[in-house]
C-alpha cells in the first residue's frame, strides 16, 4: 500500500518535472528565435565594422540609403545629382580599390601603413565616398549615418542580396511570395486529392482494400523529404522542363507538385480518421430515412467530419510551409518575385537552410535569417490559430 | 390486417447463424415487442426488416419477409424506398448535427422534396405527432444537439414520421433515457400505433407489457414464444419464457 503510494508520487513528480521542462524549453526556443531575429532591426544594412565617410568639404551631411545603394550600383555617378554642384564625379572607394590605388608593397605586412596612406589619398580627393572598415578611416572625415533596417524594408523589400558590398539588401518579399506560391499550389493539388482519397478509403473501398492500401500511405508519410526531393529532381523537374519547354525545370510548379505529394499522406490519414469518427448510428440513421450512400456521405458524414478535415488540411499546410529539403532541391531558389508557376522561386525554409551555414554567427545576415525563421513561425502560428478558430466556430454552430 | 409476414427466415453473420427459422406475423396498427436476453437475435431480426443488415460485410439472409405481400429481399425493391416505408429509431438518440428543422426535413430533402411549403407543413405535423412541437416551435433553427436526450429521441421519431413510413422499427429507444423521458416515449408509441405499425425491441419487460399488443420472446436466434402480450406475461407456455420474464436470467 505504502509502496504503491510512493511509486505514484514518483511518477507524479516525474510527469510534473518533464512536463514543465518541455514547456519551458519550447517557450525558450521561441524566445531565442525572436531575440536573435529582432537584432536585425537594431543594425544598419552596412557591412559590419564598416564606416561610410566623406570629405570634410563635401556639403552633404546625410545621404539616404537608397542614394547610397545607387552610388555603389553605379546608378548615380555625379555628386551634382545629390545636390553638390561642384563635386564632380563620385568616386566610391571600397576595400577592393586598395590594390588598384596603392602599391601592395608599401602597405606593410599587416596593412599598418594603410590608414595614413588612406588619409592622405582621401584629403587629396574630395569626391571620394569611402566605405571601409572603421579602423582604416581617420576620425577627421565625417561619417554618414545610415538608418536601421526597418520591418517595412524587410517585409516589403524586393531585393535579397544578403552579402552584397558594402550595403546589404534584406528584402524578403520575393521569398515570402515564393513560399506562398509553392504552398498554395501544393494545397490546390493536395486538398482535393487527399479529401477524395480519404472519402474513398473510409467510406467506399472494401475493408480488404483499405487494409492493403493504408500501410503504404502511412509509409509515405515517413519517407525522408530528401528522398522526395531526389525523386522530384530526377522525375518531376525534367518532365516539367520538357512539357513546358523551359530552360530550367526547377520551378514553383515542381515544388508545388512535390509538396502536394508530401502533404497527401497527412491529409489522407487524418481525413480518414475524421470520417471514421462519424458515429455509425448517424450514418445508419441517414440510411434508415431512405437516403442513399452518396447523400449520406455528403449530407451527414462530411458535415460531421468537416472540422477534422479542416485540421487535416491545416496540418497539410503546416507540412508544406515548413518543408525544407524537397523545396530546396526542386524549386531553383531564385529570389525573384514570381508571376507564374513556371518560374524558379525561393522559399523561406530553403533560404534559411542554404544560407545559415555561410552566415557568420551574430552578423547581420545571420540575424536576417533568424528573422526570416521568425516570419515562418508567425506564419504557421497564425495558420494554426485560424484552424482553431474555424473548428471552434463550426462546433458552436 | 397482416402487415409483415416473416417466413422461414435464417440469417447469417459469415458462418454464424444468428437467426434460425423465424416465422412471425405482425398485424397493421399494432405494437409488437421483441424481448429476450442479449445476443438472442431480436435486434438482428429488427434490422432485417429494413435491410439495415445489408451494410454488414458477410451478412446473408435466407427465407422471406413480406411487407404487404411483397418480399423485401426481392430484387425489384430499391432498398432506399424500402427504408422510407420502414422507418427506424435507434437505441441512442442520433440527431444530425444540424438544426431541429433540418433534422426533420432531412428525410424529405434526400427523397427529393423541394417544395418549401410542403416541407414546412410536414416538419410541423411530424413534430406535433412526436409531441415535441410545443417544446421546440420557437427554436427550430437551433442545433438539435442542444436538446435533452428525451427531446432528441422524440426528434428522431419526428424525423422518422416525416417521411411517412408504414412501419416504425424501434431498437431499444428508451434504454439511454431517464424514466420521465422514457414514459413520454412510451405514451408516444401508444399514440403512434393509430397510424403506424410498430415493432419495438426492449430489454425492459414492464415497458413491453405497457406498450405492446403482442410480444415475441427470442432465445438463441429463435422465437421461443409469440403471443398476445398479456397471455405471454401471465400464462407463458415455455419454461424459458417463464424464467426470463421472472428475471431468472437475462
Amino acid at each position: 500500500m505504502a509502496r504503491t503510494r510512493i511509486g505514484e508520487k514518483l511518477i507524479e513528480g516525474f510527469i510534473y518535472l518533464s512536463g514543465t521542462t518541455t514547456t519551458i524549453v519550447v517557450l525558450l526556443i521561441v524566445l531565442f528565435l525572436f531575440k536573435e531575429g529582432l537584432g536585425l532591426f537594431a543594425s544598419t544594412p552596412l557591412e559590419e565594422g564598416y564606416v561610410l565617410a566623406i570629405h570634410p568639404q563635401n556639403p552633404l551631411k546625410t545621404l539616404d540609403e537608397a542614394s547610397i545603394k545607387k552610388i555603389f550600383n553605379k546608378e548615380i555617378s555625379e555628386w551634382a545629382a545629390l545636390g553638390w554642384k561642384d563635386g564632380g564625379k563620385i568616386k566610391p572607394f571600397l576595400p577592393s580599390n586598395i590594390e588598384k590605388t596603392f602599391e601592395a608593397k608599401t602597405l606593410g605586412q599587416d596593412f599598418e601603413n594603410l590608414k595614413p596612406m588612406m588619409t592622405a589619398y582621401f584629403e587629396a580627393n574630395p569626391a571620394l565616398l569611402v566605405a571601409m572598415p572603421g579602423r582604416y578611416v581617420d576620425d577627421k572625415f565625417p561619417k554618414l549615418k545610415l538608418s536601421n533596417i526597418s520591418l517595412g524594408d524587410f517585409l516589403g523589400g524586393k531585393d535579397w542580396f544578403p552579402t552584397s558590398q558594402p550595403i546589404h539588401s534584406f528584402g524578403i518579399l520575393s521569398i515570402i511570395l515564393g513560399t506562398i506560391w509553392i504552398s498554395v499550389g501544393a494545397l490546390l493539388l493536395a486538398i482535393p486529392m487527399g479529401v477524395i482519397a480519404a472519402i474513398y478509403l473510409a467510406e467506399i473501398a472494401r475493408p480488404t482494400l483499405r487494409a492493403l492500401v493504408m500501410p503504404f500511405i502511412e509509409l509515405l508519410a515517413g519517407i525522408p523529404s530528401v528522398i522526395y526531393g531526389f525523386f522530384g529532381l530526377v522525375v518531376i523537374v525534367p518532365i516539367i522542363q520538357q512539357t513546358f519547354n523551359l530552360a530550367v525545370g526547377e520551378t514553383a510548379l515542381a515544388g508545388s507538385i512535390l509538396l502536394g505529394i508530401i502533404a497527401l499522406p497527412t491529409i489522407i490519414t487524418i481525413g480518414i480518421d475524421a470520417i471514421q469518427s462519424v458515429p455509425r448510428e448517424l450514418k445508419e440513421a441517414s440510411l434508415a430515412l431512405g437516403a442513399n450512400h452518396w447523400q449520406t456521405i455528403y449530407k451527414v458524414v462530411l458535415p460531421y467530419a468537416i472540422s477534422g478535415i479542416v485540421s487535416a488540411a491545416i496540418l497539410g499546410v503546416g507540412r508544406t510551409v515548413g518543408e525544407t529539403m524537397a523545396v530546396l532541391m526542386v524549386t531553383g531558389n531564385a529570389a525573384q518575385i514570381p508571376n507564374s508557376f513556371l518560374m524558379p522561386v525561393r522559399a523561406i525554409t530553403a533560404t534559411v537552410a542554404a544560407e545559415l551555414g555561410e552566415a557568420p554567427q551574430g552578423g547581420i545576415h545571420y540575424k536576417a535569417l533568424f528573422m526570416l525563421a521568425c516570419i515562418l513561425f508567425v506564419f504557421t502560428f497564425f495558420m494554426n490559430l485560424l484552424a482553431e478558430w474555424v473548428v471552434s466556430k463550426r462546433e458552436r454552430k | 390486417m397482416l402487415k409483415i409476414l416473416t417466413r422461414d427466415l435464417n440469417f447469417y453473420y459469415g458462418q454464424f447463424k444468428a437467426l434460425q427459422n423465424i416465422n412471425l406475423e405482425i398485424q397493421a396498427n399494432t405494437v409488437t415487442a421483441l424481448i429476450g436476453p442479449s445476443g438472442c437475435g431480436k435486434s438482428t431480426y429488427l434490422r432485417t426488416l429494413n435491410r439495415m443488415n445489408d451494410l454488414i460485410e458477410g451478412a446473408r439472409v435466407e427465407g422471406e419477409i413480406l411487407i404487404e405481400n411483397r418480399n423485401i429481399y426481392d430484387k425489384t425493391w430499391d432498398v432506399n424506398d424500402l427504408r422510407k416505408k420502414v422507418g427506424m429509431v435507434f437505441q441512442k438518440p442520433t440527431p444530425f448535427p444540424k438544426s431541429i428543422f433540418e433534422n426533420v426535413a432531412y428525410g424529405l430533402r434526400v427523397n427529393g422534396e423541394h417544395n418549401k411549403k410542403k416541407i414546412h407543413e410536414t416538419v410541423e405535423r411530424s413534430l406535433q405527432q412526436a409531441a415535441l412541437w410545443d417544446e421546440v416551435k420557437d427554436n427550430l433553427k437551433k442545433n438539435a444537439l442542444g436538446l435533452s436526450g428525451g427531446q432528441q429521441q422524440r426528434l428522431c421519431i419526428a424525423r422518422t414520421i416525416a417521411v411517412e413510413p408504414d412501419v416504425i422499427l424501434m431498437d431499444e429507444p428508451t434504454s439511454a433515457l431517464d424514466p420521465i423521458s422514457s414514459a413520454q416515449i412510451e405514451d408516444l408509441v401508444l399514440a403512434l400505433k393509430e397510424n403506424f405499425t410498430i415493432v419495438i425491441v426492449t430489454h425492459n419487460m414492464q415497458q413491453a407489457r405497457r406498450v405492446s399488443d403482442k410480444t415475441a420472446f427470442f432465445f438463441l436466434g429463435q422465437i421461443e414464444e409469440f403471443a398476445n402480450t398479456q397471455t405471454l406475461f401471465e400464462n407463458p407456455v415455455s419454461e424459458r419464457t417463464t424464467n426470463y420474464i421472472r428475471g431468472k436470467f437475462g
